[in-house]
């Protein structure tokens, strides 16, 4: 409990002494000693709600955050919030030794008040996830003895395994019912759970039942999740709506009927009460089916451009100002990408090639449509692969264009590649460090291309590149209903008891990524470029907005 | 000036000066043409420039002319001509091709002085056909008091080699002139590889005469690094896949171009490198890895 207060206490005698000089900068710093105080007290508080087996030591609590002294918080051996403690103190103690004038000496305490204020506030926010690494480089000069043993947080998407992530999911999306001012009618938005035998590499993510929708759990009337939102997550979780860009196009058309039905209740600004009724519906919508890199980016777009609404702005004004940014944006990211990949795209295409596609992309469809228009002349190899067979929707497009086509299964490919002059594929998402995130089975397209010495060329607009990083498909992926896999092409299914044998789990994959020396070219809107400069494409549009 | 006027001034400057690149003889003829140019809008200017460009590269249709003429045009209209005066305008742009040209006629400096370090005392190097920048960047090795051999592949069908051979000789470094089909057996000899580019592709890899292709395989089979050399107004907006989706007016000569019917009888003079098999770029902006290349293509053009 001393912990805290040791380091403190060599930077109150410091303190002490430049008083003397500087009077009214000590108040500052006490000041801010107390608000720091303050903000422990209320972390330790809230630490009191979520581990109810520290109820002993909360009971201390209360009674010793009545003292002034600031070894009050660091009391609890396995509280995180000493390790804040220590982490914006040693920082004004090495601010102080450094200034030499006595101007720049108030400056560099100013600056180091600021940056403690910060270090505590986003400790007290970081706690419900990772404070671990935070507080570990922010501990440079704590005794060791005084360190908890400080565990990296995985995001708690991928920790389904642990009972623990999973209350604190439940809690959260119980906190996250839409503030209704009648509270007979408040709805809680149901916690889905997993189905069946998970394959241990993948027992982090979640695996659901197509035959248990979340729309089950939901009490009649549901009045906290609009209507509209209701039948998107539905259309998602029983695979209606699939495919990225159709996902993120009925996701923006499904909040434009949101804006549309939304009224501003009293008291209360458009601009931060439009963004607070979305998390629900989005979590929601996560519940039903994990959200994809393309939706992700669709919604930090919507959400700035709400949050940037004047205040002034009356609300008619607002809302078709909102509907207008999505309308762009679909428009811009979207439609025009298309066209404008499909153009790069038809320069690559050659009169007597044979190009190899993978599964059903609406991009590549439209792409090969178009060459097929200006007249190249070509044909297509579609290779398509269980349980989804999404190839046959590929093949049914361009067959009914004219396009001369063939369809292999997966197994085949090895066979038909020495035929083939261009692979060309979708992609779920760009990763930062050039890996391509797409249906699962590409990453072993394009290692058999590789092999044959075909070039592989990946489609894909700018609106799908992700800042994520990831090296293989087992850290972050999507496990889709394992009874898909039951019934076979001739309808036979050995497999229908699979669960009642304790040894069999069946794993239904839905991305894998591919490393970018399997990619010779990606074609974007903004030009082809070397899988690798992904990075850069990112850093640039970020200097565009 | 017209088309003929044009010719003949790119003509005097690469006879005026054989050791200049030809990217910047054709530079100099059109900052003489925007200068002599009677144009009344920037519009109708920039449209001139390009047809002199197109021009140029109906004379010599090395991807370098066709590369560096873009690069100018990027480069003087790249400031802000809100100048109300016609004339004005014209002056600031002629200033900034005035400014491209001295930096240019600096890149092969820049860059002897970047790769020079590279050849350590006793190394045999081999290199192909005739490139100034190689020999550029020997030139100053040798001046760096370092003992080095050369291998230079004769380079058919004309024999550039050769000539690379006898300017070698001039600076007192001992070389071999090899055969082009002998680069596999020389290269377990050799320490290094460096080669010159005719042009510099978006993917990294690089435009250069036949048989470099070759080289870049079998150093890469025995483990040699291969160095590219070259000055950054080479940087091209091509994104070739393979050998055959080089576009055809880049692999032959211009007068090949025009006269023959049949291009597939015809022997191309130039090849695809792909960045992979290529370890590091030696240019004016820096030492570059392949995959850094479209950073700085990104830069220059965007």
């Amino acid at each position: 409990m001393a912990d805290a207060g040791e380091p403190e206490g060599p930077e109150r005698k410091d303190d002490i002494v430049k008083a003397k000089q500087e009077g009214k900068e000590l108040t500052k710093e006490e000041k801010q000693r107390l608000r720091k105080e303050k903000k422990q007290q209320k972390k330790s508080k809230e630490k009191k709600d979520d581990k109810p087996s520290r109820d002993s030591e909360k009971e201390k609590k209360p009674a010793s955050a009545a003292s002034p002294a600031p070894q009050t918080p660091t009391q609890p051996p396995a509280q995180k919030a000493p390790s804040a403690a220590p982490a914006p103190v040693p920082v004004p103690a090495s601010e102080t030794p450094s200034a030499a004038d006595k101007p720049a000496k108030s400056k560099a305490e100013l600056k180091a008040e600021r940056r403690a204020r910060q270090e505590a506030e986003r400790a007290s926010k970081g706690k419900k996830g990772d404070v671990g690494p935070q507080a570990a480089p922010g501990k440079p000069k704590a005794p060791p003895s005084e360190l908890q043993p400080v565990v990296k947080r995985l995001p708690e998407h991928v920790q389904v395994d642990n009972p623990e992530v999973l209350k604190k999911l439940a809690k959260k999306l119980e906190r996250q019912q839409t503030p209704e001012y009648n509270a007979a009618t408040k709805v809680k938005i149901p916690l889905r759970s997993d189905y069946g035998y998970k394959v241990s590499l993948f027992s982090h993510l979640h695996q659901y039942s197509r035959k248990a929708p979340l729309t089950q759990q939901l009490g009649i009337p549901s009045t906290v999740i609009h209507p509209a939102i209701v039948r998107l997550g539905l259309q998602y979780s029983q695979g209606i709506v699939a495919g990225s860009n159709a996902r993120s196009v009925a996701l923006l058309h499904a909040f434009k009927q949101v804006i549309r039905d939304y009224t501003t209740p009293p008291n209360e600004e458009l601009s931060r009460d439009l963004v607070n009724r979305l998390k629900p519906y989005i979590s929601f919508l996560n519940q039903c089916r994990p959200l994809s890199a393309s939706m992700g980016n669709a919604i930090k777009y919507i959400k700035k451009e709400i949050s940037n609404i004047p205040s002034q702005c009356k609300e008619e004004e607002a809302k078709r100002k909102l509907l207008n940014c999505i309308d762009c944006y679909i428009n811009e990211k979207i439609v025009l990408a298309a066209k404008a990949i499909a153009k790069y795209s038809i320069e690559k295409i050659s009169d007597g090639d044979v190009i190899l596609v993978y599964g059903c992309s609406s991009l590549v469809n439209h792409i090969l449509c178009e060459a097929f228009e200006k007249n190249r002349k070509f044909r297509v190899i579609v290779v398509d692969s269980r349980p989804r067979l999404e190839g046959r929707e590929a093949l049914r497009r361009l067959v009914q264009k004219g396009i001369n086509c063939t369809y292999v299964l997966i197994s085949a490919v090895s066979y038909i590649l020495p035929e083939v002059s261009k692979v060309f594929l979708g992609a779920h998402a760009l990763l930062a460090n050039g890996y391509v995130m797409s249906r699962v089975g590409t990453s072993q397209i394009a290692l058999v291309a590789k092999a044959f010495n075909v070039p592989v060329l990946v489609c894909c607009e700018t609106y799908k590149f992700c800042e994520r990083v990831q090296t293989d498909s087992f850290v972050s992926n999507e496990l889709d209903d394992p009874d898909d896999l039951i019934v076979t092409r001739t309808g036979t299914t050995q497999l229908e008891h699979w669960q009642e044998v304790p040894s069999l789990g069946l794993l239904n994959l839905v991305y894998d990524v591919t490393p970018p020396d399997f990619v010779d070219l990606v074609i974007t809107d903004l030009g082809m470029i070397p899988c690798t400069s992904v990075p850069v494409v990112l850093r640039v549009k970020n200097v565009d907005q | 000036m017209n088309e003929e006027e044009l010719v003949e001034y790119f003509r005097a400057q690469m006879r005026k000066d054989p050791d200049m690149a030809s990217a910047v003889a054709a530079i100099r003829t059109l900052l003489e043409f925007l200068k002599r140019d009677k144009g009344e809008t920037i519009l109708g200017l920039r449209e001139s420039l390009k047809w002199a460009t197109d021009c140029l590269t109906g004379e010599d249709s090395s991807v370098a002319v066709s590369s560096g003429g873009e690069l100018f045009l990027r480069f003087i209209s790249l400031t802000s001509l809100e100048h109300q005066d016609l004339s004005r305008c014209k002056k600031v742009m002629e200033e900034r091709g005035e400014l491209f040209l001295e930096k240019i006629s600096m890149s092969r400096t820049k860059v002897a002085k970047l790769c020079h370090t590279f050849i350590k005392d006793g190394a045999k190097i081999l290199t192909h056909s005739y490139s100034r920048v190689v020999l550029r960047v020997l030139e100053k090795a040798a001046a760096e008091k370092k003992r080095f051999s050369v291998y230079v592949t004769e380079s058919q069908p004309d024999s550039a080699g050769r000539q690379m051979a006898e300017a070698l000789r001039k600076l007192n470094v001992p070389v071999t002139v090899v055969l082009d089909a002998a680069v596999g057996y020389v290269l377990e000899k050799v320490d290094l590889v460096i080669v010159g580019a005719e042009g510099v592709v978006e993917s990294g890899g690089i435009i250069n005469k036949i048989g470099t292709y070759q080289m870049a395989v079998c150093s890469k089979a025995h483990n040699k690094p291969f160095y590219v050399v070259a000055e950054s107004f080479k940087f091209v907006r091509l994104y070739p896949l393979n050998q055959q989706d080089v576009p055809d007016k880049f692999k032959y000569k211009a007068d090949t171009l025009k006269t023959v019917q049949n291009l597939s009888e015809e022997h191309p003079m130039i090849d695809y490198t792909p960045p992979s098999l290529i370890t590091l770029l030696f240019t004016d902006l820096g030492v570059l890895t392949p995959s850094a290349v479209s950073d700085e293509l990104i830069k220059l053009y965007l």
